[in-house]
């Protein structure tokens, strides 16, 4: 069984490796991926945050005290700012990909280091 | 009085919705709208100000349940600044946005970054700050794109990635801050990290946060995106841009999130302090050699907010009104010299240094305006950068900052090299023949012009017949960060929370 921190040092990985695609790759896809693979490490750490090994949905079943099921249900908050934080993330992927598609038609090319008007 | 506090976030927002149906019908409406709209808020902004510190419970959720509306100081000085220059920029496209075809998706996509940003200030709770702060930037990379030509996409899609890697960064901290706390509510974390000893996940949070606002405000070395990103905008959105969206989703989300939720330790100052210099002495440099006007302002931009950093920086009283001072100011000086800028573009047809000159005959009042705008932010009295400036220096000097009040008095010799550049190409100089025909701007253009014109002059001079002119105003925003700083934010805990 994999314990929690080796899932935190992988989110984090995942972390690293999108802004490794930003930083690093030229192509305009590759850096839209690697805005997506960062927000969703993001979005995972926040899920982790509330997770609990072995936990239940954060619903009370009848029968259930109140105590019982803060000992036993996931936090439900992070999954709620999660919720929230993937629309968002989904606009702005969008966003990106519309702007790819106008800077192909301008500049007839996806290698982000010929699309350079802009410099000094 | 507390019920106004959603209605300055909600009609920009709800009337950007409202102002894209109604110009299906006349696309004259969508004019209008944008005009009542932004007036709405300034005249709200000024009502607000005459109020105490506030809070107003979204739907009646008690926190840290629910979401809070925080008003103090520093939000009514902020809400000023950006509703304001919201208002003058829209007057400003009135007419400047007439060569763009879709002057209503413009208005829409305007009034919800004027939302987002109000939202961004006036929110108690880190969460709803993170949303507002992705409406008001994704409103703004749309925008700066607007011209879909080869410069602004290029521009845009640079600072879409850049952005979007603050706001996550942003979103680390938040989630860092809820994994120790258990609350997004600023108040409530803030009360529960500040009794808590300082740790290596607290100054994690701390780092994705300085990092995120510090992308956001375009700090060196976070500053890529802006030089490019300022000026490939539309006139107004420039001046919007680097008046007020740098200010309220940078300065102001880092001051409010260091001083009143992290505790504002040594080390965040010192970040701060090293950020803030390095971009004022570099901006500065970088801008000297520029040929391109916008691009020249932009990388003043960058120099400007790095004085103000420094003196936020410093934690002294006299400090913190020196930089919202010169925040203030930089937000009258800076948009009437990007407006002016696109009153020179929207004249002669180009931005270029090389290819302007002799303007002062012919455009009076757009080459008046940029002589205000410069002799300000260059710190020559009487105007009013003259006074935020030397407020700063003699807040470096009381706090025994000799090197930092040396660079501060340096950069502002720089500043004044280039903005004399700026004025012997565009203003004075022979007039180049193809430019003999070109015509003074039209009325709207023209009244945010010398509306800004006279605040620029107004607020120097007021300042100089009673020093205290400003306290009402700047008195209550630094008495926050003081508050945050020296108790722990003990009095903006006891407004959110009650009692």
């Amino acid at each position: 069984m994999i314990g929690h921190s080796s899932l935190y040092i992988m989110d984090i990985a995942l972390l690293g490796m999108g802004l490794y695609a930003i930083i690093a790759k030229r192509h305009v896809i590759k850096k839209i991926i690697g805005v997506a693979i960062v927000e969703y490490a993001i979005n995972l750490f926040l899920i982790l945050i509330g997770y609990r090994m072995d936990g239940i949905a954060p619903i009370q079943a009848e029968g259930m005290t109140s105590a019982e099921f803060a000992k036993m249900a996931v936090d439900p908050l992070p999954q709620a700012l999660v919720l929230t934080s993937i629309v968002i993330g989904l606009g702005t992927l969008a966003l990106m990909a519309s702007q790819a598609i106008k800077l192909y038609e301008k500049y007839k090319t996806f290698d982000m280091s010929e699309i350079n008007r802009l410099r000094g | 009085m507390n019920h106004i506090l959603p209605l300055i976030v909600a009609i920009p927002l709800g009337m950007a919705v409202v102002t894209l149906l109604l110009s299906k019908a006349a696309k004259r409406i969508a004019d209008f709208t944008a005009f009542l709209t932004t007036a709405v808020c300034l005249v709200l902004s000024f009502v607000l100000l005459g109020t105490t510190k506030t809070a107003y419970w979204m739907g009646g959720w008690y926190p840290p349940f629910g979401i809070t509306l925080v008003f103090d100081g520093l939000t009514a000085m902020l809400l000023l600044i950006i509703n304001s220059v919201g208002f003058l920029a829209t007057v400003y496209s009135l007419s400047y946005m007439e060569k763009y075809t879709a002057k209503p998706k413009y208005y829409a996509l305007f009034l919800l970054m004027v939302a987002g940003m109000n939202g961004v200030v006036l929110t108690g709770d880190l969460f709803n700050m993170f949303v507002f702060l992705e409406i008001a930037s994704i409103a703004s990379y749309a925008l700066v794109g607007f011209g879909v030509e080869h410069e602004e996409l290029e521009a845009s899609f640079k600072y879409l990635i850049l952005g979007t890697v603050a706001s996550t960064m942003m979103l680390l901290g938040v989630g860092l801050t809820y994994a120790m706390t258990g609350t997004v509510n600023m108040a409530d974390a803030s009360r529960m990290l500040m009794s808590m000893p300082a740790t290596r996940t607290m100054a994690f949070a701390a780092g994705a946060f300085i990092m995120g606002f510090s992308l956001k405000s375009g700090l060196v070395p976070f500053h890529a995106w802006l030089p490019d990103a300022h000026p490939s905008a539309p006139a107004p959105i420039s001046a919007m841009l680097s008046g007020v969206l740098i200010k309220a989703l940078g300065v102001y989300a880092m001051a409010r999130v260091i001083f009143d939720v992290l505790g504002a330790q040594p080390i965040y100052l010192n970040i701060m302090i090293t950020l803030g210099a390095i971009s004022m002495v570099v901006g500065g440099f970088l801008a000297i050699g520029q040929w391109d006007f916008k691009r020249m302002l932009a990388y003043s931009s960058i120099s400007q907010i790095g004085y103000v950093v420094i003196a936020l920086g410093l934690g002294t009283h006299l400090g913190f009104i020196a930089g919202l001072f010169h925040m203030f100011n930089h937000s009258s000086f800076k948009s009437l010299l990007f407006l002016s800028s696109g009153s020179i573009e929207h004249s002669t047809g180009t931005k270029n240094l090389r290819r302007l000159g002799g303007l002062g005959t012919k455009l009076p009042v757009t080459s008046s305006s940029t002589a205000v705008g410069a002799l300000s932010i260059s710190g020559i009295p009487p105007f009013n950068g003259f006074f935020s400036k030397m407020l700063i220096i003699l807040a470096c000097v009381q706090a025994q900052r000799w090197v930092l009040a040396a660079l501060a008095a340096g950069v502002s010799v720089i500043t004044l090299v280039y903005f004399l550049k700026a004025m012997r190409y565009s203003i004075f100089g022979e007039l180049p023949k193809a430019q003999e025909k070109i015509k003074e701007v039209p009325f709207p253009m023209a009244f945010s012009l010398i509306t800004l014109s006279v605040i620029c002059l107004g607020i120097g001079i007021a300042f100089l017949v009673s020093p205290t002119f400003g306290d009402a105003i700047l008195k209550p925003a630094a008495d926050v960060l003081m508050d945050g700083l020296k108790n722990n934010a003990s009095s903006y805990i006891s407004t959110v929370l009650g009692g």
